[in-house]
């Protein structure tokens, strides 16, 4: 299948790749290949069969729920590039949108469930 | 005389027990191995000498104490870069792990220490095991040890090469669709891909979780057996761990391939693209299977073509989902960036190499709406047929067998242009991983360069110890010398 570069742009959106026009150009073409190889899973007539999500039983596996130990959260914040305060720091979330690019609301091509993909 | 490097780890625990040599001789021995070859190769991403001999030590003197020591005592081990071991980088061969010290040890990590394995380092892989050559690696691409000019597969490429280059006699690799199996057969080694769920997924970093599964490579049938018994253990940190033991490998080892009901899978044999010179040794495998006793039959896997294109729905979909947590916030590296969602855009178009993000793209979009049901529900369903053509064949046969990759090994740089013929090295990998079962890739000859051949042997849902036994009678009958030779090959000169 053909892809457009919108539609390309759109996916790296969706996965947060902040990718170079070159990469914008080579994915068009390499993607566009895959997905015409993999679609080849459409030939086969595949009525009434369940989908294998996983080669292990489906069964809810259980265990008494007494307390381990865990890792201290200095442990667990120490590979962190960012920390303060025993929490992980992050740039600014909410604010000034105008610094990220184009903002959410603005961006029909945002939603990853909604109707608006290109 | 011998050198300690090119004993099996069978051999080197008998001669502790002897009290012939000690497991610091054999450390020392095998980390002058790797200072001297490594260079060329370059199957470690990091050697972890000074714990490997401070390991060493404990166990002469717990020994010579008449303390217990574990299975695998004084046996130098390869593991791959993608199991998280406390306090040592594991990068996965990344940029975005580049100098991440895990802050706990992998369930296989673990169980290695408990049978007293020597970690001597940890082995170069494709960038978070995408890949079939190793030259994926943010780092180096790792050589090929028959011909430094070609490379050793992937993406467990450097555990295998570095079994093969004796460098150790046992490696740990990880197989999500041939992973271990691929390389195994471009390196003359024997790798085996257990059941899913039979070793823990604890501290194995997350490619695709449906498929990943950790397993041993060695230079003999029954050293693969010895490690996997190590580590095939239940796991309540993994609800995927599959809570019966393993049969003891060991026990069967030997008991030959008479009686033995072997398919041979026609979709594979008879597969496009499949090199006529591994056609032939694979052939020429089965025919001494027939000579060995086995009841050798001709079997179809009708769904088995469909496996490489399902695979490429469902694995990129996964990992574009297990690598959402490569964010710049908890670990890794960290582009800096305005706001937290631009923050995280750039880390990770800055540490990820063009594979993962290729992978990660394909997933996304598999798995976006209006995608979703024709591409990945829709692998999922022809998963499901390819599982049950196996339990089919299963049905009437003990042991599938096939060739385990349609090519030896290629020349460096050969496929690094077309993502696309780089995926076909696994398609007759892919259905087992796809399926779940148990496979391992056996060395069964060399082509007219000398390079080496693997015949993949596959069994039912946790039928390892079977398929032990009929990779150890062929290969004791086939009596292959499975050292890398030829003027390209590692210390042809020394």
């Amino acid at each position: 299948m053909a892809l457009s570069e919108q539609q390309v742009r759109h996916v790296a959106r969706l996965a947060r790749l902040a990718l170079s026009d070159e990469e914008v150009a080579a994915f068009r073409t390499q993607l566009a290949e895959i997905l015409d190889y993999a679609e080849q899973v459409g030939e086969v007539a595949t009525q009434d069969v369940p989908p294998m999500t996983h080669p292990a039983r489906p069964a809810n596996v259980l265990r008494d729920d007494e307390p381990v130990d865990g890792l201290a959260p200095d442990e667990a914040l120490a590979p962190a590039p960012a920390a303060e305060d025993g929490r992980f720091r992050v740039p600014r979330i909410v604010g000034d949108e105008s610094a990220a690019g184009p903002a959410p609301a603005d961006d029909g091509a945002w939603t990853s469930t909604g109707e608006e993909r290109p | 005389m011998t050198a300690l490097h090119q004993l099996s780890a069978h051999e080197l625990l008998a001669r502790q027990d002897a009290a012939e040599v000690t497991a610091r001789e054999i450390v020392d021995d095998h980390l002058a191995r790797i200072a001297a070859t490594d260079s060329d190769v370059g199957a470690f991403l990091r050697v972890t000498a000074d714990q490997a001999r401070a390991h060493a030590d404990d166990i002469d003197r717990r020994r010579a104490a008449g303390e217990p020591v574990g299975a695998l005592a004084g046996v130098p081990l390869a593991l791959k870069d993608i199991l998280a071991t406390r306090g040592v980088p594991t990068t996965c061969a990344s940029r975005m792990l580049e100098g991440y010290e895990p802050p706990y040890d992998a369930t296989v990590v673990e169980l290695l220490r408990e049978a007293d394995a020597v970690v001597v380092g940890k082995t170069n892989l494709d960038e978070f095991a995408m890949g079939s050559s190793c030259e994926n690696s943010a780092f180096w691409p790792t050589r090929n040890p028959w011909d430094l000019s070609r490379v050793p597969g992937g993406s467990s490429g450097g555990s295998a090469a570095a079994v093969a280059a004796q460098h150790a006699p046992l490696g740990i690799g990880t197989d999500t669709g041939g992973s271990i199996r691929q390389p195994a057969t471009l390196t003359g080694t024997v790798g085996v891909k257990p059941t899913y769920g039979r070793v823990s997924r604890f501290g194995l970093i997350a490619f695709a979780s449906s498929l990943d599964q950790v397993g041993p490579f060695a230079r003999s049938v029954p050293d693969a057996a010895l490690l996997l018994s190590a580590i095939a253990r239940p796991d309540p940190r993994d609800s995927t761990s599959i809570r019966k033991p393993l049969d003891d490998p060991q026990a069967q080892l030997d008991v030959g391939a008479a009686g033995l009901r072997v398919g041979v899978v026609r979709e594979f044999m008879e597969g496009e693209g499949l090199d006529p010179q591994v056609r032939e040794a694979c052939q020429q495998a089965v025919d001494r299977l027939t000579d060995l006793g086995a009841e050798v039959v001709d079997v179809s896997l009708p769904h088995a073509p469909y496996g490489l294109p399902a695979y490429y729905l469902i694995n990129p979909s996964e990992a574009s989902s297990n690598l959402a947590r490569y964010d710049g916030v908890r670990y890794g590296l960290r582009v800096d960036g305005p706001t937290t969602e631009a923050m995280m855009a750039a880390t990770r178009d800055a540490g990820f190499g063009a594979e993962v993000k290729r992978r990660i793209m394909i997933g996304t979009f598999a798995l976006s709406a209006g995608y979703f049901d024709a591409y990945y529900a829709q692998a999922q369903r022809v998963r499901t047929l390819i599982a049950r053509d196996f339990e089919a064949a299963f049905a009437g046969c003990d042991v599938l067998v096939g060739p385990t990759a349609p090519t030896t090994a290629f020349p460096l740089g050969d496929k690094t242009d077309d993502p696309l013929a780089m995926y076909l090295n696994d398609v007759y990998a892919v259905p087992a991983s796809l399926a779940g079962t148990p496979a391992l890739s056996l060395p069964v000859g060399t082509d007219a360069g000398g390079l080496p051949i693997g015949l993949q042997l596959m069994g039912p849902l946790l039928g390892e110890a079977t398929l032990l036994r009929a990779a150890r009678a062929l290969e004791v009958d086939l009596g292959l010398d499975l050292t890398p030779r030829g003027a390209q090959a590692v210390g042809a000169t020394g």
